[in-house]
């Protein structure tokens, strides 16, 4: 079993000097438990003498006095600080990964040399245009790219993570409406839609519609003609959905949701089935919003930095966030006249240092290699479904996309749940799929292998999945009692809730 | 393909498992019209090698980067990080796992989380902070939604004009779609520029949600925080302060020490490179009787089934994924890895570093405006300063243009986001200029005043 891929567990734990620490279930006290008044882990630079000080430039009444509880380490405590903690971690490029909707594709380690370059990493966002034109072209390229892998008119690199692009979607769709004299209420959203899709139509001042998937999980356009009105904004619509499947009626979605003049938003949390296989663009879509992180390879950093473009056709191209690049003889530049923009959502122009490395790994892959990303994608999906049906049979008969969603009956047959199982995987190495998810499935395991794993992952994925299935049955209190090799055994979620501690604090 | 790993043999066999017999045929009930036009027309991969000469090439083409003295600022703060804050977010471990939903395997993340949701608090002197936001002008625009959360009835929103533009557009724009809200925009006085006080105490009666004060502000001023608290207390709204520089929490007074309500702001300047303005981090503190309408990640510390500490997400039933349209936010992700990279950078800084490196600031920041002084540019306001502070100019174009011509990039022009300070330079000062820079910048300005 992946015995190579599991955490190892902290050896030596160093002594905190303070006498208020607490014996932590992973040997690694807080920093704060870790300070001794009068260490520290950096020295400025000397100080030109003479001159007063910052505290009495300002006047003590502008000062704080201290910043009481403030670590005090010195340099090397810091780093091993850090780097233990980090042995605590599960993560893509140590293990499966293979969390559902989240794609935990290979992060080429390349894009982060690349991002950190002088003259990317070093450059401030508000220096003049003539002397960022590479940042520039390279913005531009990328809007470029995205259109072309979209099959969408314009890109806006703007929005700083998948959710803030759904807001920025349908911010443009209210404000399209708006300029042609209609004033819109809802949006219809189906019920296997990410939790982002509604709380972004709150956001954005939309009432929510749920349409249902029918039996075989998908959306059938008598659906949406059911519930389209002329007070429907757009509809949202994850394809694949987040049962893994391509939504087959997706073409005459869009065509109902156009007759009543209401627009198809397409959630692009699911691109990495569709590189090279179908352009959302094509689709009839006339926004879509896609998540640099997954599809395309940035890191997902324990939860963030990602980026989240979105792709708009013509008619919606005036409604795009602030700011818009723009070219001319002189190069390029930002404009600052767009009278129907949206506007801004965020401090600057884009997480550029994630638009860099997105860049990067499409240049890697190139057209031919996307299209393969994609296909080999499907492949580990199919296959893991295909060897596992036996146990976990899929939620759906219809053909599974990038991912797919299993059930099983270990919660009747042996009262095993699914969080269970979940946490059985962690002692083989593996962590889980998305559980619980979508919502439509009771007890839903969601997979998504990836196209950067092989097949002997793969198989041992399905192994450790049948292993837990017969412990599930013969021993259940194993899978119960799950995790038992990791730093720590199950952990306490709901006291966790019901006494929140959010912060440590110095004992009295 | 580098990054795949499949054989031929692997894919045959795979596809023979499912009963398939080319990869296309996975693909087959995809409508054939949509397959027909999906070709990707980009040029065809290429090796990592060819990668690194594609992008260093439009690296280098960024000249502003390198090669200048630089006294930009404006939100965004040059400072230096050290090398153990790269050390550590480089980490696979960290870098390649994602949000610690399965809490048993993402002790690191979660424990590093909850370790800066108390520094947030330490450094802001509020109760609780959450994960983090996306920046700092995000975080400001969820601030304001939170307070109208709070306070459903209120409709007026008070900014502060000296609150970053970006910022009050970011707001706008996420109060865009929102019925029953009124922005107001509280001039800053044209001596100080601080935010006029009697022009907020106008406003403040029970329409009044809140208020929104730049700290330090767009014009590098240090704002009377405590007294805009104070009046925005007495109308029953809440107060929100942004701090884009977040080193001058290290020496001003806390914004929870001076009343105010849900502290926000940028982490940028904790170790994160400007790197042409994202990502960064947004930050946000508020009082624990606040805490089911903040928005964003909260990790809190229970127990293992051993009865040992640990660390898990809490409090999910604001978010997105539980309560769906009711949910207090739409954010998912957040900057988990720029949080890590700050809470490395203060950790290292720690509690007499960080101090002493905004004492830096100020110091290296006045000598600079007193440089200035001497040679005839006088500020544009009288009011204190951090690190950053406004020349008054009679060209600030043509200033910066000599400067350009010296190799300076001498700060940045207000006139465009404030038309009533077309006379105004913004100049931002950090630990990362030398003290024989100012003469220099002098100078350049002297040429064309």
């Amino acid at each position: 079993m992946a015995s190579a891929g599991r955490i190892r567990p902290v050896a030596v734990v160093e002594t905190p000097s303070t006498p208020d620490h607490i014996e932590s279930a992973a040997g690694v006290p807080l920093i704060f438990e870790l300070s001794s008044e009068g260490r520290r882990g950096t020295d400025l630079s000397p100080r030109a003498a003479g001159d007063r000080s910052g505290a009495e430039l300002l006047g003590a009444e502008l000062c704080r006095e201290d910043l009481p509880g403030f670590p005090e380490l010195s340099e090397p405590q810091v780093l091993r600080h850090f780097l233990r903690l980090s042995q605590l971690n599960f993560a893509q490029a140590l293990q499966f990964y293979p969390l559902g909707s989240c794609t935990m594709k290979y992060n080429p380690v390349v894009n982060d040399e690349l991002a950190a370059l002088p003259g990317l990493a070093g450059l401030h966002p508000s220096t003049p245009a003539h002397l960022a034109q590479g940042a520039l072209e390279l913005i531009a390229r990328m809007e470029a790219a995205l259109a072309e892998i979209t099959g969408m008119d314009a890109v806006s690199l703007h929005p700083a993570a998948g959710a803030q692009g759904e807001l920025t979607g349908l911010l443009i769709v209210r404000a399209y409406h708006r300029k042609r004299g209609e004033v819109r209420h809802k949006v219809i959203i189906p019920d296997t839609a990410h939790g982002t899709n509604p709380a972004s139509c709150t956001l954005a001042g939309f009432e929510v519609i749920v349409a249902k998937s029918n039996r075989r999980g998908y959306l059938e356009a008598a659906e949406v003609r059911r519930l389209v009105s002329d007070d429907v904004a757009a509809m949202m619509v994850t394809n694949p959905n987040t049962l893994g499947i391509f939504e087959p009626e997706i073409q005459e979605i869009a065509a109902t949701l156009h007759e009543r003049g209401a627009m198809l938003y397409l959630d692009g949390a699911n691109m990495n089935a569709l590189l090279g296989v179908a352009k959302p663009g094509h689709m009839g879509a006339d926004i879509v919003q896609l998540n640099l992180h997954k599809s395309f390879s940035t890191p997902h950093g324990g939860g963030g930095p990602g980026a989240g473009p979105v792709a708009v056709k013509k008619h919606l191209e005036p409604f795009l966030p602030m700011p818009r690049l723009k070219h001319s003889s002189a190069g390029y530049e930002f404009d600052g006249e767009r009278p129907d923009s949206i506007g801004r959502m965020r401090s600057f122009h884009n997480n550029f240092g994630m638009i860099v490395r997105a860049y990067a790994y499409i240049l890697a892959l190139g057209g031919d290699g996307l299209g393969m990303a994609s296909r080999l994608a499907i492949l580990g999906a199919n296959y893991v479904r295909k060897r596992l049906q036996p146990h976990f049979p899929s939620a759906t008969v219809e053909p599974s996309m990038h991912e797919c969603v299993l059930s099983h009956d270990l919660e009747k047959r042996a009262g095993v749940s699914t969080l269970e199982i979940a946490k059985r995987l962690l002692d083989f190495g593996i962590h889980p799929p998305t559980i619980y998810f979508p919502l439509v499935v009771p007890g839903a395991l969601m997979i998504e292998p990836t196209e950067t794993e092989s097949k002997e992952i793969l198989d041992n994925f399905i192994v450790a999945m049948e292993r837990i299935y017969d412990e599930a049955l013969n021993d259940p209190k194993r899978v119960k009692n799950a995790p038992q090799t990791l730093p720590v055994s199950r952990v306490d979620e709901a006291l966790a809730a019901r006494r929140p501690i959010l912060r440590w604090e110095k004992k009295a | 393909m580098r990054f795949m790993p499949h054989t031929d043999s692997d894919i045959a066999a795979m596809l023979e498992t499912i009963g398939a017999k080319h990869l296309d045929d996975l693909i087959a009930h995809v409508p054939a019209n949509l397959r027909a036009s999906a070709t990707i027309d980009l040029e065809r991969g290429c090796s990592e090698a060819d990668v690194v000469r594609e992008i260093s090439v439009l690296a280098a083409r960024n000249t502003g980067a390198s090669g200048f003295t630089s006294f930009l600022g404006a939100g965004y703060y040059r400072h230096y990080v050290p090398a153990a804050v790269r050390a550590v977010i480089a980490r696979a471990e960290f870098a390649t796992s994602y949000t610690p939903y399965q809490a048993e395997a993402s002790q690191g993340t979660a424990q590093a989380i909850f370790e800066f949701q108390t520094l947030i608090r330490q450094l802001t002197a509020l109760e609780v902070a959450n994960a983090s936001m996306y920046d700092g002008a995000s975080a400001a625009a969820e601030a304001v939604l939170m307070a109208r959360r709070l306070m459903p009835k209120r409709p007026v929103v008070a900014l502060s004009r000296a609150l970053w533009p970006e910022y009050r557009a970011t707001i706008r724009t996420y109060l865009s779609a929102l019925s029953g809200l009124e922005i107001v925009e509280i001039p800053f006085d044209d001596a100080t520029g601080a935010t006029d006080i009697a022009a907020f105490d106008r406003v403040a009666n029970d329409r009044l949600l809140c208020t929104v004060t730049g700290y330090p502000n767009a014009l590098g001023v240090i704002e009377p925080l405590g007294a805009i608290a104070e009046m925005t207390r007495r109308a029953g709204a809440l107060a929100i302060s942004a701090t884009a520089e977040g080193i001058a929490l290290g020496l001003l007074r806390a914004p929870g020490e001076l009343g105010v309500d849900i502290a926000v702001g940028e982490g940028q300047s904790f170790g994160l490179p400007l790197q042409y303005g994202g990502p960064g981090v947004g930050f946000m503190a508020a009082r624990t009787t606040h805490l089911r309408q903040m928005p964003g990640r909260l990790v809190g510390q229970t127990l293992d089934r051993d009865g040992r500490r640990a660390f898990c997400l809490t409090l999910n039933t604001r978010e997105q994924h539980i309560r769906r349209e009711r949910a207090t936010s739409n954010i998912c992700t957040n900057h988990s890895l720029c949080a890590l990279a700050a809470m490395v950078y203060l950790s290292l800084m720690g509690r007499s570093g960080l101090r002493d490196l905004a004492e830096r600031n100020v110091e290296l920041a006045h000598q600079a405006a007193a440089e200035l002084d001497a040679a005839g540019i006088r500020r544009r306001f009288s009011g204190p300063f951090f690190n950053e502070f406004t020349l008054k100019l009679a060209n600030p174009t043509a200033a910066l243009k000599a400067a350009e011509r010296r190799q300076i990039l001498a700060g940045i022009a207000l006139g465009g986001d404030y038309p009533e300070l077309s006379d105004a330079l913004l100049v931002s000062v950090t630990e990362m200029n030398r003290g024989d820079e100012f003469s220099r910048l002098a100078a350049a300005i002297a040429e064309v005043r």
